[in-house]
């Protein structure tokens, strides 16, 4: 029996409604409710006065790079900057090389993630072969290699036909369909959100339009077939109000919206800057305070990162060149918090809520509670700690974030997985 | 006052007054290439590279007639044969240039915003001789150049830019340095190629031609850049004449002492009839000829020269 007793934190637990100063007790992986006097003894003692204590965070988009791109990232490198990041369990994306579409390739990758992973990663597979868009996958031998999902970020399925197919077919296995929400024929060539700044700076702008219409498509086929349709990282305003409505009808459909998204508009690219640039595009004030919105009253139901690693080689091009995506493990929570509980006046067990048990509950993850029995998986983090991130000494293996060199508040100061230190210090244990 | 700038990257961040110091600059050199002797000694000893990894004829010449008219020595590349096609970035191709020693760089490139990232990267002179569908800013400051020639003060003069705005920099450029000097600009052409948000940048849209055009002092044509369009922007070059070129009717509702002012390269039968743009009203080789004297400048002012010191001979 191995025990930890994590003293005088602020435990904020959305899930089971707790928010008080107190202790959190873990034996052998779990949360229990108390420890035994002999336990109290032996325990590992954490003094967490003025920290606070919540379930390890959840991150339900994110790219590991592996296998194929382990020059950008790896399950190793990947995992250190989610746990240095208080993430103890993450979702990651299927366009790996070759992509995730065979069970092979899921063995492939959850052998990685027993040898090298810090924290708990689950796969997701493809919807189509290769991710082309052309046919299914083999989903049901996916699902029984273990994959929480299937998506095929970043090359949203077209073909409604087969989108529809693919809906129906998952729904038999109770698997959740991701999509990366982008009409392919309006955004041919397209690098950044599509409006004044787009003119301004002479790129290849990309309709908020295109979003907007697969986020009613999939609606749509989400009414007609009951499948569960996760829309990833809502960027645009009117998809909002579209998936607000839809919700409103009962439909089964949930949404995220990354740290970016709500922290950052078009604006930024006046210098063209390759940090800014991902997919979708950082669009105006307007999308910005209506996604902030969607978090508020629960249309967006979660927060994600899309946390996309390239290296400086690959980022450190004209812009039309550079590949899409930003880091964003390291800093998710210290965005999240600056934006919707200092900027936007959100409770800080609401913004936890949305880092935690939401993004858990939607992929049915046993993640995002400290309730008892509960996988022990923690975040302690000081809210009022400030610090200046240096994306180049990270954990992750690339610095591609924009916020580097940008002075953060609200540090994660330890994340412990299965009761189990991972990180520590700003150490990796 | 002084030249201050060392890169020139764009119009949209020029104050009037320098713009109006590149046109007085360019006026000094422009008396001198109207002499027999061409040439000043003002960048003697000075390497110009002449980077253009886009196509170009027009541009390119002329950069390079004003390096030499400076007496610059010049070295010109393109894309076909430099080590970008195998595969060499931008930022390695620009730092051997840099380790070559060359003085100055001008940039001609597909990729928006390449211009402002080299100057970052380098410490030598940056011009930009075109960027994407962002900005030509040389073509701009010789478009204005030219349209005083003719018409004195833009103060209040309308100004109607017709064609593919969507994907011009010339546009762009036109635009910035036109509303500095406070002409009326209008912008026409199918919506698709002439978005409404143009507006924000102070300028009017219009799609109805006739309106536009009335009383216009200068119509400057931009080139249908069929390559780069997607099928999607209008249904055909034939559809565009009829509803958008400009012919001898449409001229006609011109203001009587319009000026007709095209980029170039000019696609005859077009966006214009051959006609009118080999006809009197026509500026477009003038435009060609003052290229070299505005070039001049921008080159001349980048690497530290001061507008009275222009035609120094020694």
């Amino acid at each position: 029996m191995s025990s930890l007793w994590i003293s005088n934190a602020r435990v904020i637990d959305p899930a089971s409604g707790r928010d008080k100063v107190g202790n959190v007790f873990i034996t052998d992986g779990k949360i229990v409710a108390r420890l035994s006097a002999a336990d109290k003894k032996s325990a590992k003692k954490i003094d967490a006065r003025g920290l606070i204590a919540c379930p390890g965070l959840v991150d339900i988009h994110v790219h590991f790079r592996e296998p194929g791109q382990t020059h950008k990232e790896t399950i190793a490198t990947g995992t250190q900057a989610a746990a240095a990041g208080g993430f103890t369990s993450v979702v990651c994306m299927p366009n790996t090389s070759p992509v995730a579409d065979t069970a092979g390739t899921i063995q492939f990758i959850n052998d990685a993630i027993r040898r090298d992973a810090v924290v708990k990663v689950y796969p997701t597979g493809c919807i189509t072969a290769g991710m082309k868009g052309l046919a299914l996958a083999p989903i049901g031998s996916l699902k029984r290699a273990g994959v929480v999902a299937i998506t095929d970020d970043g090359e949203c399925v077209q073909n409604n036909e087969l989108m529809r197919r693919a809906a129906e077919y998952a729904k038999m296995f109770d698997l959740c369909v991701m999509d990366h929400c982008q009409d392919a024929a309006m955004t041919q060539g397209a690098v950044m959100n599509e409006g004044i700044m787009s003119i301004r700076l002479g790129l290849r702008g990309w309709p908020n339009a295109a979003e907007d219409i697969i986020v009613a498509r999939n609606v749509i086929l989400s009414t007609y077939t009951g499948a569960h349709i996760h829309m990833q990282h809502i960027s645009s305003k009117n998809s909002v109000e579209l998936l607000r409505r839809a919700k409103a009808r009962g439909v089964r459909v949930t949404a995220e919206a990354t740290p970016h998204h709500i922290a950052l508009t078009d604006a930024e690219l006046a210098t063209y800057d390759t940090n800014f640039k991902m997919n979708p595009p950082l669009r105006t004030e307007a999308d910005r305070q209506e996604i902030i919105a969607g978090l508020r009253d629960g249309t967006l139901d979660c927060i994600s990162t899309d946390h996309a690693p390239h290296t400086d080689y690959e980022k450190d091009k004209e812009f039309d060149y550079a590949p899409n995506g930003i880091l964003g493990l390291e800093t998710s929570l210290a965005i999240s918090l600056q934006v919707l509980v200092r900027e936007n006046k959100f409770k800080l067990p609401h913004v936890i809520d949305l880092m935690t048990r939401k993004p858990a509950e939607i992929l049915k993850l046993n993640a995002g509670t400290l309730a008892e029995g509960a996988p022990a998986d923690v975040c302690l983090f000081d809210p009022e700690e400030t610090w200046v991130y240096n994306s180049r000494k990270g954990f992750s293996k690339s610095s591609n974030s924009p916020w580097h060199g940008e002075t953060l508040k609200g540090r994660v100061k330890m994340t412990i997985v299965d009761g189990r230190v991972v990180f520590a210090d700003g150490k990796i244990k | 006052m002084l030249w201050t700038r060392k890169h020139l990257i764009t119009l949209e961040e020029l104050s009037l007054a320098e713009i109006e110091q590149i046109h007085a600059t360019a006026t000094a050199f422009k008396n001198v290439l109207a002499r027999g002797v061409k040439k000043l000694p003002a960048l003697r000893g000075k390497t110009v590279v002449n980077l253009f990894l886009e196509p170009s004829t027009r541009t390119r010449m002329a950069f390079d007639m004003a390096a030499k008219r400076l007496s610059a020595d010049v070295i010109s590349f393109d894309s076909a044969s430099s080590s970008t096609t195998k595969g060499e970035t931008l930022r390695d191709t620009a730092q051997n240039i840099e380790a070559l020693k060359a003085d100055m760089i001008v940039i001609r490139h597909a990729a928006s915003g390449s211009p402002l990232y080299l100057s970052k990267i380098l410490n030598i002179p940056v011009i930009n001789a075109g960027d994407g569908a962002h900005e030509h800013p040389t073509q701009g400051l010789l478009d204005t150049f030219t349209m005083k020639e003719h018409l004195g003060s833009l103060n209040g003069r309308k100004v109607v830019i017709l064609g593919d705005i969507l994907f011009s920099r010339v546009a762009r450029s036109n635009i910035y340095a036109l509303t500095k000097m406070g002409a009326a600009v209008t912008l026409v052409g199918p919506a698709t190629l002439v978005p409404h948000s143009l507006t924000e940048l102070g300028v009017q849209v219009s799609h109805d031609l006739r309106s536009a055009l009335a009383d216009a002092e200068v119509v400057m044509l931009l080139r249908i850049q069929h390559e780069r369009q997607a099928s999607s922007h209008f249904p055909s070059l034939g559809e565009y004449t009829s509803m958008f070129g400009l012919n001898k009717t449409r001229a006609s509702w011109l203001n009587p002492k319009a000026i007709i002012m095209h980029p170039g390269p000019i696609n005859r039968g077009v966006e214009i009839d051959s006609d009118l743009a080999d006809g009197e009203r026509s500026v477009i080789l003038e435009q060609v000829s003052n290229g070299i004297a505005v070039r001049m400048a921008a080159l001349y002012l980048c690497s530290g020269g001061q507008p009275e010191n222009a035609t120094i001979t020694d």
